[in-house]
């Protein structure tokens, strides 16, 4: 109990201390969470009527986050599975890293789903134990419990890992790894169920087919490692932790498949709509042409899919791939490309036309986009943290030292620079 | 016929302008639920002066004339504790129902009922609508407005139901040959640039002079009150549910605002309270039931309940009593000599979007 204290202590005294870039960085994220507690007290006082939602589009920029978000949280088995199963060496030693980034993703899910509610005030009722569940009906309801427990597994997993490397002792592999295993298919789940939570409404005809699921997967599984990379080449440069080519190179690989695949589903999804043209296919048609005159939505389709074209090129030649300045580049077209296809390009057509066929435009207002900017920010707040104190645990600054106080903390004075993410 | 077409020529956003693609803006409409301004407009004024003040500082002001902020804490703090009502004992439902009715007359100044009669024993609650009588005067959905305590004016009114304008131009003789050769030499459609039939131009904005327009035919939805509603499946908190005697009912104190159900609905029967609600003190209508027509709060999800205040009590609903025509017919289904099931046994009877297998309790029917 002792111990576990003291590594609170010496966890929470590391990741304050830092240089004045890091400073920056973190004073920069609050400026934006300022924001956010602007835009929430609005919400709370006046309900969402700042936001440019609507009675035909009721879903918008926060729905589209979380959808996004449940992605980038799933995207961690990308770096544990090679880890655990394959044995990857220089993916094991970082893979507590993945798991960091799962958590912050994962809240930040959940601050997307308070800002999108109705009443937030209400959210016990949606809690497990002290709130009422549809199960096994309702799609949100296990989402919400898919994704409370890939939290849950998320932190126990990567707390114990650096709670073990903190004081020396060998991990108990008969508790880690079953839970290690576990958080592998869990992970799946998450992002399966939030496909599941859009495809199984035939009300809305655009999201009504089986391919969601394994669409939501493929692109996850290439927006995430997307950002694992670029965090990877962040934190080789600013921080004394070297993360090895090789686990780099593999999540290269990953990126690229995965978006080939994405790729290819969409191409598929396109032809089975488009060639028949029935009005089921009205929202896809509105999305990459405009319909009645209402392009709005046309330019963010093509910029997506010209991002992530252009990315899985880069991606798919190996003398590019192995270059990590294109690779960067590739990768944040990767990231911007699926985010924007599952934001303007899968959420909101969705909503358009209406199952009474009227065509009802969503523009995202300033507080709409403050809010989601400061949900970020606080999920990069979290990431941040979370990834300075795991390097400093992993390269050795926050150990535990038995003896006397004055030592630990001056152990773990070291100078190491934060990463300053994206 | 199955699903409704799509809206070609109006946009509508929440906020400003209901927008005509081919011919500029054609005038200044309200929220989703906006309808003919011309209805509406001598309405508008008299609550130009009401709507100044918002709802908040309306019960801020009534709090601190009638009642202590102790106790007006306490019956907040008591509504947010409350369980599902659906899962109360019949004591915690007088309770509740107790507590609202003390808030409610309250915040309108007025002595409000909160009824809570249960289902009947042997109902199941249908309605059947004639599409050919429909003249497209809306008086439904005014009198709904007027009963079920919606929020009214710019940018907030909800409207439970919404009168579709079909128009037969597709139909007219000049276009029937406008099919076009594609490259190949294959024939699209007698009409492909614009699908030949009736097509539901489901136009619900219209503004005309007189009803009923020259060759329009119109379509009047609202909820379908579905057999198996999926609404009712997605909702992740079990606050809205079909009641034994037909109706699906939200419990809007139990609602999250998570809007699983607009998604859901094949109908587009739901409306959400964006804000508070703007519901004058006057036009309040004080008979109300909980889970019908009771005053909302902000952040939750309503929709038309059969005006389950009325029904439960043997009288019509108010659209029903309103229509002009006598389009409109309600009854109960398990009873074979009620209007409705001598109407399901004896016309050309349809329902909306059959293939989502919902199974509406809400019929179309021609003499």
């Amino acid at each position: 109990m002792d111990k576990l204290k003291k590594f609170a202590v010496d966890y929470v005294t590391y990741v304050v201390k830092g240089s004045p870039v890091f400073y920056a960085w973190i004073a920069f994220l609050c400026l934006l969470i300022l924001g956010l507690l602007y835009g929430t007290f609005l919400h709370a006082t006046d309900g969402l009527r700042y936001t440019g939602l609507t009675d035909q589009v009721h879903d918008g920029l926060y729905l589209a986050n979380f959808v996004f978000l449940v992605g980038v949280a799933a995207a961690a088995v990308t770096i544990v599975f090679p880890a655990y199963v394959y044995h990857h060496q220089a993916l094991h030693k970082v893979a507590v890293l993945g798991e960091m980034l799962a958590i912050a993703a994962v809240v930040m899910c959940m601050l997307f789903i308070v800002s999108h509610m109705g009443r937030p005030d209400r959210l016990w009722h949606m809690l497990p134990i002290i709130g009422i569940y549809n199960i096994p009906h309702s799609m949100l309801a296990w989402d919400t419990l898919v994704l409370l427990g890939y939290l849950i597994l998320n932190f126990v997993g990567g707390f114990y890992y650096l709670y073990k490397k903190y004081t020396g002792e060998p991990l108990n592999n008969k508790f880690y790894l079953p839970l290690i295993y576990v958080s592998i298919v869990w992970a799946l789940s998450i992002h399966t169920v939030t496909a599941f939570l859009l495809n199984t409404l035939p009300a809305r005809p655009m999201w009504h087919h089986s391919m969601m699921p394994i669409r939501f997967i493929s692109t996850a599984f290439s927006a995430g490692p997307a950002l694992i990379i670029l965090i990877f080449l962040i934190v080789r440069t600013r921080t004394r932790l070297w993360i090895d080519n090789a686990a780099i190179d593999l999540l290269a690989t990953i990126v690229t498949y995965c978006l080939g695949l994405a790729l290819f589903l969409t191409l598929s999804e396109v032809v089975t709509s488009l060639y028949a043209n029935t009005e089921h296919a009205h929202g896809l048609y509105y999305l990459m042409f405009g319909k009645h005159g209402f392009t709005d939505l046309v330019p963010w389709f093509w910029g997506s899919v010209a991002a992530n074209i252009v990315a899985f090129v880069i991606l798919l030649t190996p003398h590019w791939r192995k270059n990590y300045r294109l690779l960067a580049l590739a990768c944040v077209l990767a990231f911007s490309g699926i985010w924007v296809e599952k934001g303007m390009g899968l959420l909101v057509p969705g909503f358009i036309p209406t199952p009474i066929g009227e065509f009802t435009q969503y523009f995202p207002t300033t507080l709409e986009i403050l809010v989601t900017l400061g949900n970020w920010a606080v999920g990069f707040f979290i990431l941040t943290v979370l990834l300075k104190g795991a390097i400093g645990i992993l390269l050795g600054d926050i150990r535990y030292v038995a003896t006397t106080p004055e030592m630990a903390t001056s152990a773990s004075a070291g100078v190491v620079t934060a990463p300053e993410s994206v | 016929m199955a699903a409704p077409g799509q809206v070609r020529r109006k946009h509508v956003t929440n906020k400003e302008k209901i927008c005509n693609p081919e011919g500029g803006c054609t005038c200044a409409g309200q929220a989703p639920g906006a309808a003919a301004a011309e209805n509406i407009s001598s309405r508008r004024n008299f609550l130009k002066s009401t709507s100044m003040l918002s709802l908040n500082s309306l019960l801020g002001t009534a709090a601190l004339m009638t009642m202590s902020d102790d106790a007006q804490a306490n019956t907040a703090w008591a509504e947010w504790f409350q369980g599902n009502y659906r899962l109360m004992s019949d004591e915690e439902k007088a309770r509740a129902r107790a507590r609202l009715e003390r808030r409610y007359t309250r915040e309108y100044g007025k002595a409000v009922t909160v009824d809570g009669t249960p289902p009947q024993e042997g109902v199941l609650m249908g309605y059947a609508l004639n599409i050919k009588k429909c003249i497209g005067c809306r008086r439904c959905a005014k009198a709904c407005v007027e009963e079920n305590n919606t929020s009214r004016g710019k940018d907030q009114e909800i409207e439970w139901i919404r009168v579709l304008k079909m128009e037969k131009g597709e139909f007219s003789q000049e276009k029937m040959n406008q099919g076009y050769p594609e490259g190949l030499g294959i024939q699209v459609g007698g009409n492909a640039y614009s699908p030949a039939g009736v097509v539901m131009e489901g136009e619900h904005y219209y503004q005309p002079k007189a009803v009923p327009e020259k060759d329009s035919v119109y379509m009047p939805i609202a909820c379908m009150q579905c057999e198996k509603p999926p609404c009712v499946k997605v909702c992740p908190v079990r606050t809205t549910y079909r009641e034994a005697d037909g109706p699906v009912v939200i419990d809007y104190n139990w609602c999250i605002g998570c809007r699983m159900c607009m998604s859901a609905c094949p109908y587009w029967a739901r409306r959400f309270n964006w804000s508070d609600p703007n519901l004058p003190k006057e036009a309040m209508n004080p008979v109300t039931h909980y889970l019908g027509n009771r005053p909302r709060m902000k952040g939750v999800v309503e929709k038309c309940t059969f005006c389950i205040q009325r029904t439960r009590k043997g009288r019509y609903p108010a659209c029903v009593e309103a229509c002009p025509v006598g389009a409109r017919k309600f009854g109960n289904l398990l009873d074979p000599n009620s209007e409705v099931s001598r109407i399901i046994a004896r016309k050309h009877v349809f329902r909306l979007k059959v293939e989502q297998n919902t199974f509406p309790k809400f019929f179309y029917f021609m003499d």
